[in-house]
């Protein structure tokens, strides 16, 4: 693909993604004609029940993956992608501090940004301890202040906050929010949680199961305070997914 | 902000706990335990009256004397020095072997049972051989103790090597980390914890097999003496050359190994 536009959006083009058969298994289509754009600045979730496909077009789209038959155009933005993982994927031998540091090039002048993020994330007292010292939250907490000091034009997240309690899964969602209205940078974001879509995203795409392909694209059209009012949110989750 | 791959970095280290009350209290068990021992030789000598089990008293007199006559240093200092060299060539050349078979799988593939075959070779056989092809020479002896341990940390390397995280090689490469801060950062300190097992048993492993190099075609070191003491069947010397190096390699354990092993593993939980 090329001719970049002005837009700058991201075009998506799988036409065919299989899994090769290992051993008695045999081979998977886990993706099938699968295109869209995303705008640049927004917020695009990618949801569906686990299995369908969505962390696999991440991947595709990150360009971890390249065994897929189509074409990714990342546009002007593509050299400032950023991938958080569905673990914190922090070095367990660094301190959270030097985590976030090597994110950046050596003397890059943003190394005196971090401070001021730690504080962001809550995570300034933390800072000289060792990943594995500390709980989940605050790990994948550290996770976003890493994607999120190198100011990334692009952000992939693949299911960055499961195996999270509640309270903890939902400050952090707060916490990405804010991180984004600083930072407004394009998202594509992977969740199976429903109310969670709905909750960050400003357009949502629902992957099929079983037909590995796109059942459903949809803008959300709540307003940031909306965002936080629970009701609000279930109101537009039970509207985009009675579907 | 000082970048954080210079050593002089300015990024505040956490104090690392040493847990000095848990070493004195290993070094008084130790101690204990090698006082009771000592007692029952002592004891067992004294009752037994015989010539060839000498007291632990006589032992270190005769350690005492040859350590005057400038004899124990002397046959020390040279075996210490073999250790040295076959150690450093033989952890040096197993760790790329083993890196290298971790990493190509055909290699691997290839290569397994020459491996094999090495780590089940006697040591005395690499021993011989090596005197019989390239003589009587320090050179052959050092070759003959690091044909002896390089399978050995092979082995264990490409164990490491196998074990890396593909997690933080895909993290390392998302986040541009590039060729060096990949190997110093993510790489290496995943290797670290196997090159330090290789090392305390590459350790043990290289120092008895120099005293058998010794023994039979050198003529100076700790295992040249205790072959000609076994020509007298003096068994005092053998013991007071043998305690002499357990000590010195005990000490080289407790000042440099152990706190290696303990520094590259102080982020674990």
């Amino acid at each position: 693909m090329n001719g970049q536009d002005a837009s700058g959006a991201i075009r998506v083009a799988v036409k065919r993604k299989i899994f090769p058969a290992v051993g008695d298994r045999e081979a998977q289509l886990v993706l099938q004609d699968i295109a869209f754009e995303v705008a640049p600045r927004s917020f695009l979730v990618i949801t569906g029940p686990s299995g369908c496909g969505k962390s696999t077009l991440l991947n595709i789209i990150a360009g971890l993956d390249r065994d897929y038959e189509g074409a990714i155009d990342l546009g002007p933005a593509k050299d400032g992608v950023t991938f958080i993982f569905q673990t914190p994927r922090l070095l367990p031998w660094r301190t959270l501090y030097e985590n976030i540091a090597l994110a950046l090039p050596d003397g890059d002048p943003r190394h005196a940004e971090i401070p001021a993020m730690l504080d962001r994330v809550g995570l300034r007292e933390a800072q000289n301890a060792y990943p594995e010292m500390l709980s989940l939250g605050m790990q994948r907490r550290a996770a976003l202040a890493r994607g999120f000091i190198l100011e990334p034009k692009i952000l992939l997240m693949d299911e960055p906050f499961v195996s999270l309690d509640d309270p903890t899964a939902a400050s952090l969602r707060e916490l990405l929010m804010d991180l984004w209205r600083r930072h407004p940078t394009t998202v594509i974001f992977v969740t199976h949680d429903r109310s969670e879509a709905i909750q960050l995203g400003t357009r949502i795409l629902r992957l099929a199961p079983g037909q590995a392909s796109v059942a459903q694209d949809v803008a959300v059209t709540l307003t940031d305070a909306q965002r936080h009012d629970r009701a609000a949110v279930l109101q537009e989750q039970s509207r985009i997914f009675a579907i | 902000m000082a970048p954080v791959s210079t050593s002089t970095s300015s990024i505040p280290r956490p104090a690392r706990a040493l847990g000095f009350n848990s070493t004195i209290e290993r070094f008084a068990w130790m101690a204990g335990s090698l006082l009771v021992l000592g007692l029952f030789w002592h004891v067992l000598a004294v009752v037994l009256q015989n010539r060839y089990l000498p007291t632990p008293v006589a032992v270190f007199d005769i350690m005492m004397r040859e350590a005057e006559s400038g004899e124990l240093w002397k046959h020390t200092s040279a075996t210490l020095a073999r250790v040295a060299i076959a150690f450093i060539f033989s952890m040096f050349i197993g760790t790329a072997i083993g890196l290298a078979l971790g990493k190509y799988k055909t290699a691997d593939k290839f290569f397994d049972a020459w491996l094999t075959l090495f780590l089940n070779l006697p040591a005395l056989v690499t021993i011989t051989l090596c005197y019989i092809w390239f003589g009587l020479t320090d050179v052959a002896a050092v070759v003959a103790v690091a044909l002896n341990k390089i399978p050995n940390v092979a082995v264990n390397m490409r164990e490491g090597a196998r074990s890396l995280s593909k997690d933080l090689a895909e993290m390392a490469a998302m986040y541009k980390f590039g060729s060096w801060k990949t190997l110093r950062h993510v790489t290496l300190p995943q290797l670290a914890p196997f090159f330090a097992a290789a090392a305390r048993s590459g350790l043990s492993l290289v120092w008895k097999i120099v005293l058998v190099v010794e023994a039979f075609g050198r003529s100076n070191g700790v295992g040249y003496r205790l072959a000609i003491a076994f020509q007298e069947f003096d068994v005092g010397t053998i013991l007071a050359y043998a305690l002499a190096f357990i000590l010195i390699v005990q000490i080289i354990e407790f000042t440099i190994l152990q706190p290696l092993q303990a520094r590259v593993s102080a982020w674990r939980r």
